[in-house]
């Protein structure tokens, strides 16, 4: 019996072994995309599977997203499984018609005979100084298209389970990777997998009793370190990571919500028309009398993403959210 | 060596990473659109066929006609009639073997209906009780597709899906001259070359795009010389002539399904009717101009070949007039029923599973509909 050592490993690194292990265990699983074979993808996320599994399941697409995306549909009406990469957040607009009038709405417009499973991967947000058009958070696109599923992993575990989960839908999937936590590391055995997550369940990151973070991939890391530097300050905040925008997990919310009395929303998205204000307005909805302050968010300013060397200002930090904790009414609840 | 001994063994020559890649010669059209119908190509068409053709388009024509008065009698939300174009539908249905699949667009419920699908289910989108009405695996039909050469990767996408499966499958894709505009008919037919996909796409120029002439969508020789610029053949045909039609698809099915890859056709027809009911299409066009088509309509000229053949006399062509006037009772007496509908099917087909959010919105509904019923019971 041989034992393996449970070493760091990437969220990288746990994203191409989903990959890996839902192509070796489907064949009907295709990976297609922009430079995702001889090159194994920008970030080397489909890095070795063209090797292993041959350019007829690893494709290089023509570069043209409407046309991976159109072609994926007619892929998965034929009964493949495609999982479709969009190289870059502001590249996969292109092939946002095929997606808002095609991926999202074919189960639905033909009464559940044609349903589409397809994980579309899109690699989001900032914080790792790319240039112009690398780095919007676009998740209120995806999440304001019924018929979407809207999943995005903030750990090296839910990377490969979400991922999998994803490819594992019969639904469409758009799979938002934080690309700035690509190269984060965590304790995670590749030998032995996770479990599949399954899609919809928020996770409770952090326990505490004073207030909540709402938050979700690329945010989740700065929140939980937000988090213990409240400490200082006499705050024992909970800390709650989404992990699925659509479906919304609202028990798991509402029901720290209601244990903490207080909220606050956190990502990097713009504000306005954002998560954070739907987010809001369930909890207030539906835990109106738990709350001992309104519900605050703290977001990417309204803003194009701006250059790399102004980004620090424009996503939310430590500071912010600590500043925005501050202001949950703390003389008039205690 | 020195700068001047270099200059001295200079040869000119291409950049190294340059070469060619398709010789464009044979996959230019030819300068006319080929035709069989009145020409000598017409000896060696199948009489079958052309009975069958002539048959079907009588049909067809029926079929738009019964469409277009349902519109007027409220039962259709709206009707794009193919009135004219009835060759071209049918020849694309026809064309097809049964495993084949058709990507129709919205303009092409004819076709559809030829493949064989109910024309209730194909007329469902347009009546608006649902989008799509027929199950698209029944007949391997995609749903009829109102964003313009959206359909078109999806072709290519199944097709190229069947070639990896090792089925031997065609797709044919239907678009309009106004659809090649889009940038997903570039793309469509991009990836179907580089995949060398068994595709064809059938272009059924009609000469508007609603109101604006093909002039205004392109300054191309033809549609078809399109097809050049992505290394595959393009075809010019009369779309009028349903025998010319027929062959031309025929040969671009046979060459796809031999591993020969996709073909671009372009079928030259004419929108008799208006965009569709709601259109005014004297905004736009001239009668005199409508006039010259009809001269031209595809049921008269098979007409014309088969009764000038001897294999079409007065009691044959009212044996389909009779065929086709039985469909249209038939389609009439079945669309003046009343639409079965249950608003909760709004909720069923959203996700595999409806999310939380989904199943309190479909509480929220059956209670409303609960008041309703309540409150229309308690009416005297």
């Amino acid at each position: 019996m041989t034992t393996v050592a449970v070493k760091p490993a990437t969220m990288a690194q746990a994203l191409t072994r989903a990959l890996r292990d839902a192509m070796a265990d489907d064949p009907s699983v295709h990976v297609m995309g922009e430079d995702v074979g001889t090159l194994g993808g920008v970030f080397r996320i489909t890095d070795g599977l063209a090797r292993e599994f041959g350019e007829d399941r690893c494709t290089d697409t023509p570069l043209a997203e409407a046309g991976i995306l159109g072609t994926a549909v007619g892929m998965a009406m034929y009964g493949l499984r495609p999982v479709v990469e969009m190289q870059f957040d502001a590249f996969a607009y292109p092939a946002f018609e095929q997606l808002v009038s095609h991926v999202a709405k074919m189960r639905n417009r033909t009464r559940g005979t044609m349903p589409l499973p397809l994980t579309i991967r899109i690699p989001y947000g900032g914080g790792i100084g790319g240039v112009e058009h690398h780095s919007d958070a676009s998740e209120a696109y995806y999440m304001a298209t019924p018929g979407l599923h809207v999943v995005t992993p903030a750990t090296v575990a839910d990377a490969y389970g979400l991922l999998r989960a994803s490819i594992a839908s019969d639904d469409p999937v758009v799979f938002l990777e934080p690309k700035r936590l690509y190269w984060s590391k965590d304790v995670w055995n590749p030998e032995r997998p996770t479990a599949v997550e399954p899609i919809g369940r928020a996770v409770v990151r952090r326990s505490g009793r004073s207030a909540t973070l709402i938050t979700y991939g690329p945010s989740l890391p700065v929140c939980m370190e937000a988090a213990e530097a409240a400490e200082a300050e006499g705050w024992d905040l909970e800390v709650v990571d989404l992990r699925s925008l659509v479906p919304f997990d609202d028990e798991t919310v509402c029901a720290s919500v209601r244990r903490t009395g207080r909220a606050v929303v956190v990502h990097e998205s713009g504000g306005f028309g954002g998560p954070g204000g739907e987010i809001a307005a369930r909890i207030t909805e539906r835990c109106f009398h738990h709350l001992e302050a309104p519900v605050l968010r703290v977001a990417g300013f309204d803003l194009p993403y701006p250059p790399p060397m102004l980004e620090r200002h424009h996503l939310p930090g430590v500071d912010r959210i600590l500043d925005a904790v501050g202001r949950l009414q703390w003389e008039a609840g205690s | 060596m020195t700068v001047m001994e270099q200059r001295g063994a200079y040869r000119p020559t291409p950049p190294p990473a340059w070469q060619p890649r398709t010789d464009p010669a044979p996959l230019l059209p030819d300068a006319e659109p080929y035709r069989v119908l009145g020409t000598e190509a017409a000896a060696k068409a199948d009489p079958e066929l052309l009975r069958r053709l002539y048959a079907e388009l009588v049909k067809g024509r029926r079929y738009n006609a019964q469409a277009t008065a349902l519109t007027k009698q409220g039962r259709l939300a709206v009707y794009p009639s193919s009135t004219g174009q009835e060759a071209c539908e049918v020849a694309a249905a026809l064309v097809l073997e049964e495993r084949d699949w058709l990507f129709p667009s919205y303009r092409d419920t004819l076709a559809v209906v030829a493949r064989g699908v109910d024309p209730v289910e194909a007329l469902t989108l347009l009546r608006g009780d649902w989008h799509t009405g027929y199950d698209p695996y029944e007949h391997r039909v995609a749903p009829l597709s109102t964003p313009l050469a959206t359909q078109l990767p999806h072709a290519v996408g199944l097709a190229h899906a069947a070639r990896l499966k090792g089925d031997d499958v065609v797709a044919l894709a239907m678009v309009g001259d106004g659809g090649t505009s889009e940038g997903d008919f570039h793309e469509a037919l991009n990836f179907a070359a580089v995949w060398q996909a068994p595709v064809v796409f059938l272009v059924q120029n009609n000469g508007f795009a609603i109101s604006v002439p093909l002039a205004k969508q392109t300054v191309a020789p033809s549609l078809a010389h399109k097809a050049v610029g992505y290394g595959m053949p393009g075809r010019l045909v009369d779309g009028n002539d349903a025998a010319a039609v027929h062959d031309v698809l025929a040969d671009a099915v046979r060459r796809a399904r031999a591993g020969g890859g996709p073909t671009l056709v372009e079928a030259i027809t004419y929108r008799v009717d208006a965009h569709t009911n709601a259109d005014d299409a004297t905004r736009y066009r001239g009668d005199a101009e409508v006039e010259a088509w009809r001269e031209h309509d595809p049921i008269a000229l098979l007409e014309r070949e088969l009764t000038g053949r001897g294999l079409l006399d007065e009691a044959g062509a009212e044996t389909a007039r009779q065929d086709a006037e039985t469909m249209a009772a038939d389609l009439r007496a079945r669309m003046n029923q009343d639409a079965e509908l249950d608003p909760m099917d709004l909720f069923t087909h959203v996700y595999a599973e409806p999310t939380p959010q989904l199943l309190e919105q479909r509480e929220q509904l059956r209670a409303e509909l609960a008041a309703e019923a309540e409150s229309e019971g308690a009416r005297p």
